[in-house]
Parts: structure tokens; C-alpha cells; sequence
């Protein structure tokens, strides 16, 4: 076939995955070819890792065996943008960045802030700021096409908006890191374009105080996009509010937040819809029933972490040290919700996950996609 | 013994009281039929669960005893998801219908799931916030019903479906286990399950508890009625304002057809001799409203509307959406019997179906009166016929089938909201291949290898789980070049 030995090839020192080396990396241009590629990797049993610009290949576990890396850079385009639908259809490794250059000449968006691939977006539940206003990948996938451990191409959902024939498979695939099967196309819900945006900011001293006037904001009717906090392990914590709509309605509604925040309008922060880690950090998710979230910010105090994230939703994200993890942990559970810790350095022997509900289920449903759990083994929840 | 209904009666009485096992066959008629009533089956038994640990004794006991069994909440579905099993258990959560928690400080409600959708609105209203997911039958159906089926409603164009508002349920599994998915925070680690559970009918278990997401209530609400000749000059209309990058709450529209039949039923007043009527509402800040409301006008006075009405105060909204919301009781004002289809086409697509369903109605003598989801292309085809007259309810049947089969060709689905249930599932194949169902499959498999969750409903054919793949366990050592060949 066309393309041949070109698109695979020996894995190099650059190819590892979270510190583990791979034999081989293939490098299909289609759904029919990762199929073939699939299909090979099971009748020679090896163990697959999917990778698309390798942004949040250091999240979750390291691959616990690898021999091949199905790579989708060549996986691209998008196949379908019906703007007068709202809708687009996309290859997995199309990175996020030149779809939404592709959908801004129609007034059209993608509202996910997050970078990397369409692929590995959805494989890692990715999200940020906007999240508020617009949910995550599950509420923005309308269709998907799989390709499965044994090599069968599988669609659910479809290409509209509306539409509750068959499982959901798109939601079971979101956030599974890799590990059911490979996330070949997408189909998304877009939204239009904001005409107008405006940000509202106030520095605060404590997190009780962010939680107050994160409730204010909340209690009002303005509609935020994003609800942000930014708290260094120090010093002042900052709460930005983003707004977007029609001019007129956004000038009206800077006006309303600013009396609600008690704050003024400002440009973006520098920190908005960043990570508050870098390179070799151990970086944690933290989440939160929305009353919980002050707590979460004392608790990232107490520890000495950055934490940062949407306030508005009650997901947070810290740079911890490694011994601070189970005080953050316990903190987030008291609060309703859950520590992960997506990034830390090779070797760094942390409970990644913490308590999962529904991991026997979960066990049955990998165990069903992947008998032989070839996919990303050892990645996900529980070993999985 | 397996299947044996009398013994399981006797240990279902032994472990519930008495008076929640129904076991006499005129009490077990009374549930027949969902609200798809032209499909009836006597279950063998009806249960009445009043908490969650009751409802996992059931269910372990339907599974000890190898009997089906299926979940029904006050039984408005309109696909037949909620009929009953002949040898099987109908498991009714109606008593379950206790608010557990209202947490607006949380912007959620945990409730169990015989709770009314209304309820849910209701008790969160004095705190400034409701549930979004607004299905016609609002005012009776349930929320383990809601969550079963993914119900939209009109305003699920702007705020989306039932899934995107539950962040947590308890769940009894098919094994009979109590398991709990997702709670109050977002984002909980693992597989989505939550997402795979609501809107699988029925066959991944049944929901004990339900925690939904409330939302604030918008600072303005704006709606208005617009009267067009034809149903093209509201398609325009409509095309026009979502082209403009306005996401209104809801856009419905309604034909001359389903008009009269509305004006029958609840004198709601529409615009004399309109061929089709829009009604676009939209919400949010009252800044955003305003500027929109006027795009909106300009759009539809644009696109040929001879009457725009502009409700000035809550009553006259209501009013407005009287007409809608009755629509499909309506018709039984103009026509004996009927069939209420579902079906989703993309948006754009809208004028060109809308003819060809004429098309169909005037070639089969059959009439249709169309109501839908004008904003994200749900239609809802209202196919009627006298069941009296020789031959009508086939040419009716024909007519509906065509119309699905319609919306397939033009890329949309065979449901939008109301589900496959036992009414749609021979259409599945007709939108997936046999890959795509036996991968949904690979799920139940997961949750019920048994197949005793509602049987029947969704898949035309169920799957035999426990087939494990071939194993080629490492017999070669690989070669670059057989990789390649893949290529």
C-alpha cells in the first residue's frame, strides 16, 4: 500500500512514553490504516500506546509494557464543517489549534481550551476556563469513530446535535486515556464565535475571601464564560471572571460583575488556562462540590501549593510537593471530590488515582474492549 | 427454579412487605403499556421498591431466580422503553420519589428517581435556580425516567440534554450490587460511566439516587411568536438567527396542521392562517437579551413573518407554549389515531425534508402534521390515521418508517429524544453497522452478560457475551516488514 515502510518505523530514545522505550512507531494516515495497524498489533500480542503531539503524555501511570506506538500524526484534516449546523467533523490527530483556525473564518468555534491533538484532548478529558459556560469534551462530542484493541472500526453517536440512538460510547472513550481503544474521529457541537469578551479581576488576601466573592458571582445572573482563581503558595489570590457575548450585552455585564466581584476590568492574566506546574513538578487535579472550594485553596495554604483553575466549576489544579499529595487528597474528599495527580516525575512512586467508584465495573468494561490488555496497559485507574 | 414467578413473588414478599408486590392480573394490567400504548405486555409481576437497598433486593432476586426484569418510572416514554417483560419483573420507582438533598450552594440537586422532572424546578425555584432538561411531559415524568431515556425538551437547544445535567447517580447493576458514579464535584477518575449509564434505557441497571446539576435562573427571559405562510419562511428565519451566532433558548415550530390541531385543544390563539408558526425564546443577562431579541425580530420580519407577537409578561409565554407543549395530545382533536415519530436531520437540511414529507403524505393519502425542535433539527411528525378505516394504520406505519429512513439518508438519527426502546430497535441497523452495535454491546456485556436488564430494548439482536477474540499470544517474533505490510 501507498506510504509503506516509510510509516513505520524503529522506535527512537525520543519515542518513550513517560520514561518507558517503545519497539516500534506506526504512523497510519487513515482509520482503515490504523485498523490494519491494530489488527497486526494483536496477532503478534503488543502492547500499544496512542500518542498524538505527546502534550500530556507525562499524565497517568507509565505504560506498564510497550512495543508500539500508534502515532497520529498523519491522522488529520477535518472531514466535515457544516457551520450552517454547527457541527465538524474531524480526524483524531488534527491539532486542536488548527481546527479552530479552520472554524474561525465561519464565526465557529471549538469551545474547549485545550491544546495538543483533537485525540488526545478527548483521551485526556482536557479542559480549562471555559469550561463554565461550555462543559467538557463529553458535552461537546456528539460522534466518534473507534478503532478497537482487535482492529474493528466502531462509530456511536452521530453528526447531529440531538440524538440518543445506541450508547454513548463517545463518553465511555473521553478521559480513558487510550486504553479501550483508538479515538480515530471525532464529531463536535461548536458554538459561535463570541463578538465581544471582557474580563473582570480582584485580588483578594484569603481563600475565604475568594470563596465569598466566588459565591457572588455565582449568586448573580451574569453568565461568566470562566470563573478563575489563581492562588500562589503566598501572597494575594486573584479571581478573574471572563464574559462573552454581543457588545452591548457584554459592557452591560462588565458593569454588573465589577459590582459583584468588586473588581475592575482588565486584560487576561497571564496565568489564565495555564497549568500551574512545569517540567519534572508534580502536578494534581483537584475537584470539589462548588461549597468546597475555599477549602481546597486553604488546604493548598496549609501545603504550600500553587493552585489555579476554575473556581466556577470546582476544579482546581496545584503544583504540590510530592509529601503534600494526601493532605490535598483529603481535603478534596472531604469536599466532595477527588486528588489525581496527572503529572509527576519517572520514578516518583505516588498513588496517581486515589479511591475510583465503580472500578469493578470499569475492570469488566476493559476487560470486554481489551481482553488482553494490550492498550496502554497499566495506564489508567486500578492498573487498568 | 428458573423463571419460577411464584416462588419469586413469595421472596419478594418476604423481603418487601406485601403490599408492594402486585401479583393479580387485573393490578398487573394497569401496567400494560408505557406511554406508547399501542404495544401492550402483561408483566408477570410489579414491584414497588421504596429505597434503594429494596430495589437491589429485587433485582438480586430476579437474578437468582434467571427472571428479566424491566424499570419503569411513571411510564410517559414514547418508545416503549418501560414495557414490560411477559415472565418478567416491572420494577416501579414511583415511591421513590423523595428530594434528598437541595444544595443550591453546590448548584445541585440529589434526589431519588420517582421525583417529577417539575418537582426538581420547583423546589430549586425559591432559591433562584432550576433543572434546564424541560421534556414536554414535564409535569408527570420522572427523573430516573429522564435519566434512562437522556430526555431533552424544548430548551435542551441552549443547555443540552438530561446527561449533561446529572454529575451523580447511585445505581443498582445488574448484578444487584449498589454502586455509586460521579457525585456532586465533576470529573471523577476512571471511565465515564456516569455518561455511558444515562440514556442506555434500561439495560446498564436502574438509578436509586440521581444528583442533578440546577442552574441560575436567567435575569430575563424574552419570547416571541412569529407567523409565517410557510414553513420554508421559518426555516429561513430560523437559519438566519443561528447563522448570526445567536444560541437561543429554544426555537420551535409548528405547520398549519399541528396549529389546528392546537387551536382545537387548547384555543392557544395563534396567528390566523399562518402556515407555520416559530416560537424563539431566548435568556441570560437582560443586556444580551435585548440586543439579541432585536437581531431576532429582524430576522423573522426579514424572512417573511406577517405577525411577530412578543409576550409581554409570564402569562402570555405560557400561552405561547400551551400550544406547543399540547401539541401531541393535540391531535387526537383531528384525527382518531396517531403515531408520534422522533427523528433528528442536521438543521439545514430542514426545508428539503419538510417537502419530501409532504411529498409522502399526499402520495400515501396519510396526513402529517409536523412539530419540532426547529433550533437543532429534531422533528417530530405527527402521522395520523384511522385505525377504523381498512388498511390506514399500515399506510401510517409506512409513512413513519418512511420518515425515519428520510432522516437517515440526510445523516441525522433515528431518535432525538424520545429513544429506541422497543419501537426503534429494528431501525438500529438501518443507522449503524453490525460493528458499531456489537461494540455497544461489548458494554451490557460489561454490566449484564446475563441480558435480564430490559431485554429487548435498544439492540435488535443481543449479543453472546463472554466470547473472548482469538489469542495470538507472541508465536512470532516480530519483523518490521510484516508490520509494514499492514500499509
Amino acid at each position: 500500500m501507498a506510504g509503506g515502510r516509510d510509516h513505520v518505523r524503529d522506535a527512537g530514545p525520543m519515542d518513550a512514553i513517560a520514561g518507558v522505550p517503545a519497539r516500534y512507531v506506526a504512523e497510519p494516515a487513515s482509520t482503515q490504516e490504523a485498523a490494519a495497524v491494530l489488527r497486526a498489533a494483536a496477532a503478534q500480542d503488543l502492547a500499544v500506546v496512542v500518542r498524538g503531539a505527546g502534550t500530556r503524555q507525562d499524565w497517568a501511570v507509565p505504560p506498564r509494557r510497550l512495543d508500539l506506538i500508534l502515532d497520529t500524526r498523519r491522522l488529520t484534516g477535518v472531514v466535515e464543517h457544516a457551520a450552517g449546523d454547527l457541527i465538524v467533523v474531524v480526524r483524531a490527530g488534527t491539532p486542536m489549534a488548527e481546527l479552530q483556525d479552520k472554524l474561525a473564518p465561519a464565526g465557529q468555534q471549538l469551545a474547549l481550551d485545550a491544546g495538543g491533538t483533537v485525540g488526545g484532548t478527548v483521551a485526556a478529558n482536557a479542559s480549562g476556563p471555559r469550561r463554565m459556560l461550555y462543559g467538557t469534551a463529553r458535552d461537546l462530542l456528539i460522534g466518534v469513530t473507534v478503532v478497537r484493541a482487535d482492529g474493528v472500526v466502531a462509530k456511536a453517536g452521530g453528526k447531529v446535535v440531538k440524538n440518543v440512538a445506541g450508547y454513548d460510547l463517545g463518553k465511555l472513550v473521553t478521559g480513558s486515556y487510550g486504553t479501550l481503544g483508538l479515538i480515530a474521529g471525532c464529531a463536535f457541537r461548536l458554538h459561535p464565535l463570541p463578538a465581544a469578551t471582557a474580563v473582570v479581576t480582584r485580588q483578594v488576601d484569603t481563600p475565604d475571601e475568594a470563596g465569598q466573592v466566588v459565591a457572588a458571582v455565582r449568586a448573580g445572573q451574569v453568565v461568566p464564560s470562566a470563573l478563575e482563581v489563581n492562588a500562589p503558595p503566598d501572597g494575594p489570590i486573584e479571581v478573574a471572571v471572563l464574559l462573552e457575548g454581543v457588545p452591548a450585552g457584554v459592557a452591560g455585564r462588565v458593569e454588573v460583575t465589577r459590582a459583584l466581584l468588586g473588581g475592575a476590568e482588565t486584560a487576561l492574566p497571564d496565568w489564565w488556562s495555564r497549568y500551574p506546574w512545569g517540567s519534572g513538578d508534580v502536578g494534581v487535579k483537584l475537584t470539589a462540590a462548588l461549597s468546597g472550594v475555599p477549602a481546597l485553596l486553604a488546604a493548598g495554604r496549609r501545603v504550600g501549593a500553587a493552585v489555579r483553575g476554575s473556581a466556577g466549576t470546582g476544579v482546581l489544579y496545584a503544583r504540590a510537593a510530592p509529601e503534600a499529595v494526601g493532605e490535598l487528597r483529603a481535603a478534596a474528599h472531604a469536599a466532595g471530590g477527588h486528588a489525581v495527580v496527572l503529572t509527576a516525575p519517572d520514578g516518583l512512586e505516588l498513588d496517581r488515582w486515589g479511591p475510583v467508584d465503580g472500578l469493578a465495573l470499569m475492570r469488566r468494561v476493559k476487560a470486554q474492549f481489551d481482553p488482553d490488555g494490550r492498550l496502554a496497559p497499566g495506564r489508567f485507574v486500578g492498573g487498568i | 427454579m428458573p423463571g419460577d414467578i411464584p416462588a419469586l413473588a413469595a421472596r419478594l414478599r418476604a423481603a418487601l412487605r406485601d403490599a408492594q408486590v402486585l401479583t393479580d392480573r387485573q393490578q398487573l394490567r394497569t401496567y400494560e403499556c408505557d406511554g406508547l400504548a399501542h404495544y401492550k405486555v402483561i408483566p408477570a409481576l410489579v414491584v414497588f421498591p421504596h429505597t434503594a437497598q429494596e430495589c437491589a433486593v429485587v433485582v438480586r432476586e430476579c437474578v437468582v431466580a434467571g427472571v428479566p426484569y424491566v424499570a419503569r418510572g411513571s411510564g410517559t416514554g414514547l418508545s416503549g422503553g418501560a414495557l414490560p417483560h411477559a415472565d418478567g419483573v416491572l420494577i416501579v420507582t414511583s415511591q421513590m420519589r423523595r428530594i434528598v438533598d437541595l444544595a443550591p450552594q453546590d448548584e445541585r440537586a440529589v434526589v431519588e428517581p420517582g421525583v417529577v422532572n417539575l418537582a426538581v424546578s420547583k423546589a430549586a425555584g425559591p432559591h433562584g435556580y432550576y433543572y434546564a432538561p424541560d421534556p414536554s411531559s414535564q409535569q408527570v415524568c420522572s427523573i430516573g425516567g429522564n435519566v434512562a431515556e437522556n430526555s431533552g425538551g424544548a430548551h435542551c437547544l441552549k443547555y443540552g440534554f438530561t446527561t449533561n445535567h446529572v454529575t451523580g447517580a447511585q445505581i443498582v447493576t445488574p448484578d444487584g450490587d449498589l454502586v455509586r458514579l460521579g457525585g456532586r464535584a465533576p470529573d471523577p477518575p476512571g471511565y465515564d460511566l456516569l455518561g455511558a449509564f444515562v440514556g442506555s434505557e434500561g439495560t446498564l441497571g436502574i438509578a436509586t439516587e440521581v444528583t442533578l446539576r440546577l442552574v441560575r435562573l436567567p435575569e430575563s427571559v424574552r419570547t416571541l411568536l412569529a407567523a409565517f405562510a410557510t414553513t420554508d419562511g421559518a426555516g429561513a428565519a430560523t437559519s438566519a438567527i443561528i447563522g448570526a451566532g445567536v444560541v437561543p433558548a429554544a426555537v420551535e415550530m409548528m405547520d398549519a396542521l399541528a396549529i389546528e390541531a392546537a387551536e382545537a385543544a387548547v384555543h392557544c390563539g395563534y396567528p390566523q392562517g399562518a402556515g407555520a408558526v416559530l416560537i424563539v425564546e431566548l435568556d441570560g443577562p437582560a443586556a444580551e437579551v435585548d440586543a439579541q431579541f432585536i437581531q431576532v425580530e429582524r430576522f423573522c420580519q426579514e424572512n417573511g413573518a406577517f405577525e411577530i407577537r412578543v409576550a409581554a409578561d409570564d402569562a402570555e409565554r405560557a400561552l405561547f407554549w400551551k400550544g406547543r407543549k399540547s401539541a401531541f395530545a393535540a391531535v387526537g382533536r383531528i384525527s382518531p389515531d396517531y403515531i408520534v415519530q422522533d427523528g433528528v436531520i442536521p438543521r439545514t437540511a430542514l426545508p428539503q425534508v419538510l417537502h419530501r414529507i409532504g411529498e409522502l403524505s399526499r402520495e400515501r393519502g396519510i396526513r402529517v402534521a409536523n412539530v419540532f425542535h426547529a433550533g437543532d433539527g429534531n422533528l417530530h411528525p405527527l402521522v395520523l390515521f384511522d385505525d377504523a378505516v381498512q388498511g390506514q394504520a399500515e399506510q401510517a406505519e409506512q409513512v413513519s418508517t418512511a420518515i425515519l429512513e428520510l432522516c437517515i439518508e440526510h445523516g441525522g438519527s433515528i431518535t432525538g429524544e424520545h429513544g429506541v426502546g422497543m419501537d426503534k430497535a429494528r431501525y438500529m441497523p438501518r443507522m449503524f453497522t453490525d460493528a458499531d452495535l456489537d461494540t455497544m454491546q461489548l458494554l451490557r456485556c460489561a454490566f449484564d452478560p446475563d441480558g435480564l436488564a430490559n431485554p429487548g430494548k435498544v439492540f435488535p439482536t443481543p449479543r453472546l457475551c463472554g466470547e473472548v477474540p482469538g489469542r495470538h499470544k507472541g508465536a512470532h517474533p516480530l519483523q518490521e516488514a510484516g508490520l509494514a505490510e499492514v500499509f
